[in-house]
């Protein structure tokens, strides 16, 4: 039992300790700042993910359509609205999450596979109507023309713009909160109810829990943490372009999350470190990165389904 | 007007059909194993490289003989080797694999054809308009739609009459009931997925003729057979050929008034169908829900 609780203790505190020097381990390793920046913001991508799929049981392969909306939504606040980072930021979430309650609310009586191949159409439209409104998002060639601001404190003023180090904390500090708000809702009675939901639906009804009301309350929570994760990526790049509201990224998001572990908190995390430095390395040496991230997949879903972590857990159990 | 009426509304049909054509391998797939198949799209594109490649030694009519039943042998060593082992499992990970084999054959199609579009020749006989006021009807699309046609036909008549094809119905319905009554479910299985893929391939060597050859262009179809599938009705393959024209004929409708719009219609479409009535048009309740 003490082995147990030392365990839950240290994995976490390994992590943040991790993610808080990582500005200092990285480059020894021939990483980069922004390298673990966007680790962060894709690895928050697929814990949203993961927060309905590993937990509720429902998958939702669309999920690229609320991150890309985040970021399209916090880029035009900031190029048309006020130069304001946090302005950005907010308007980037609320887009993102509104439009995926609202479309979840369509949703919720399709289960499985005809959830899937819902979500996955659905996520497509936004991507052709950023492809289209040349006028408005720049059609093919991407949103330009915003950059993240200065964040002003009164007393220091925090330049996130052309101090790498100083944004990788900034997005670290976001991140920590929006997987402390996740941790929480996890834990709360309602948190147990989306578990209850994933292992037995029926039964779950039986109790009484309103089952569509709940998938529809957990798709429109992790779609709000997915806009918000958007609205980062937007930060990062100084530019949106039409791939992130593409089917593929929500594949990448997916795939991250049971590759690292879907069952558990931390998993997708660290799948998406694992992608995303990957990605990055396959990239910069072979044009064919695609056959490689291909193989990697089928790889990955024919011999260690369960992932990263879900293999350590079996290890340590057995 | 009439005629720009006319035009879009043919055009229409003849994407429509594409779509169905598309739209109908799923189907059977997702029917039968209960895999969303996200390599279709790349599956359409190695049909149609392959009768690109087959051309010079077979001419045009060879190579769309012999390119669909090539493109379906693939299919059926991809099923045995890989997706079979999937069965079973969350549907979930029958989704990766084939989204992670899409990216492979994607990249592969690059390597071997290369990233460039290439242009296919089609036969002089078929590619006359027929006439001056109907500019728009060349021989080839009629000959397209005609084979389209003929090989949906040729489906529903072997799934209703054919032993094999009712026990793919019967086995949509209800596999462990198919199963108990001595029929092999995996051979089955796999057969399914060979006719779902030969229709990709047909479609890919027919898509080839008309708009030239991509290694993306499996992109543009398989999200509009998606949708005719979810407005048909899971689960019912006449469903899947209704909503596969309907939702051509209505963006080929929309290219009239809105242009723009032509490729968003389809998805107000689905929007509407899942506000109404979520199981499509002749889905059965209860089908995969």
């Amino acid at each position: 039992m003490t082995g147990e609780r030392q365990n839950r203790l240290i994995l976490p505190a390994a992590i943040w300790g991790a993610l808080v020097l990582a500005p200092y381990w990285t480059p020894l390793v021939g990483g980069y700042t922004a390298l673990g920046t966007r680790v962060l913001v894709l690895g928050l991508g697929a814990m949203s993910v993961n927060f309905l799929l590993g937990f509720t049981g429902v998958l939702s392969f669309g999920h690229a359509a609320w991150f890309g909306l985040g970021a399209y939504a916090c880029g035009l606040a900031l190029k048309y609205v006020a130069a304001s980072t946090p302005l950005g930021m907010l308007a980037g979430t609320l887009v993102g999450g509104l439009a995926g309650a609202l479309l979840g609310a369509l949703l919720v009586r399709r289960r499985g596979i005809y959830f899937a191949m819902v979500t996955i159409a659905f996520g497509q439209v936004f991507y052709y109507i950023a492809f289209q409104w040349n006028s408005v998002t720049g059609g093919d060639d991407g949103l330009r023309g915003f950059a993240r601001q200065p964040i002003d404190f009164g007393l220091f003023r925090i330049d996130l713009l052309h101090n790498d180090v100083a944004f990788y904390y900034f997005v670290l500090v976001c991140f920590a909160i929006a997987v402390a708000a996740m941790a929480f809702i996890l834990h709360s009675p309602f948190g147990r109810t989306m578990t209850a939901i994933r292992e037995n639906e029926r039964r779950a009804r039986f109790l009484g829990i309103p089952v569509e009301l709940h998938i529809w309350i957990a798709f429109t929570l992790s779609c709000f943490f997915m806009a918000f994760a958007g609205s980062l990526y937007a930060l990062l790049n100084n530019f949106a372009d039409p791939r992130v509201l593409h089917y593929s990224l929500s594949g990448d998001f997916v795939i991250m999350a049971v590759m690292g572990g879907m069952r558990s908190f931390w998993g997708p995390l660290l799948g998406a470190v694992i992608f995303v430095v990957l990605q990055d390395y396959i990239s910069s040496v072979t044009v064919n990165w695609m056959s490689f991230i291909g193989i990697l997949i089928v790889f990955i879903v024919l011999f260690f389904p369960r992932g990263v972590l879900g293999l350590l857990q079996q290890r340590s159990k057995a | 007007m009439l005629q720009l009426l006319f035009f879009n509304i043919t055009n229409g049909l003849i994407i429509g059909a594409f779509y169905a054509l598309m739209a109908l391998g799923l189907s059977l797939i997702l029917n039968l194993s209960g895999v969303i198949n996200f390599a279709h799209g790349g599956f359409l594109v190695i049909g149609g490289y392959l009768a690109y490649t087959l051309t010079p030694f077979l001419g045009f009519w060879g190579a769309l003989v012999v390119a669909p039943p090539l493109t379906a042998i693939i299919g059926f060593v991809v099923e045995r080797l890989l997706i079979r082992r999937l069965y079973g499992r969350d549907p979930l990970y029958s989704l990766l694999l084939t989204f992670g084999l899409a990216f492979i054959i994607e990249d592969g199609t690059r390597q071997i054809w290369g990233a460039q579009g290439l242009p296919v020749s089609i036969p002089a006989a078929l590619s006359s308009p027929l006439s001056n006021d109907l500019f728009f009807i060349t021989g080839y699309r009629m000959f397209m739609v005609a084979i389209v046609a003929v090989a949906i036909a040729v489906l529903f008549v072997l799934f209703r009459y054919t032993r094999i094809g009712v026990r793919i119905r019967a086995g949509t319905l209800d596999l462990e009931t198919v199963a108990a009554l001595g029929v092999n479910v995996g051979a089955l299985r796999s057969l399914n997925f060979a006719v779902g893929i030969f229709l990709a391939g047909l479609a890919g060597v027919l898509a080839g003729g008309q708009l030239g050859l991509e290694p993306t262009m499996g992109d543009g179809l398989l999200m509009p057979s998606f949708i005719a599938i979810i407005v048909g009705g899971v689960g019912s393959l006449t469903g899947t050929l209704i909503g596969g024209l309907l939702i051509g004929v209505a963006s080929g409708l929309t290219a009239v008034f809105f242009p723009s719009a032509s490729e968003a219609i389809i998805y107000v479409m689905m929007a509407i169908v899942l506000l109404v009535r979520p199981r499509g048009l002749l889905g059965e309740e209860g089908m995969l829900t």
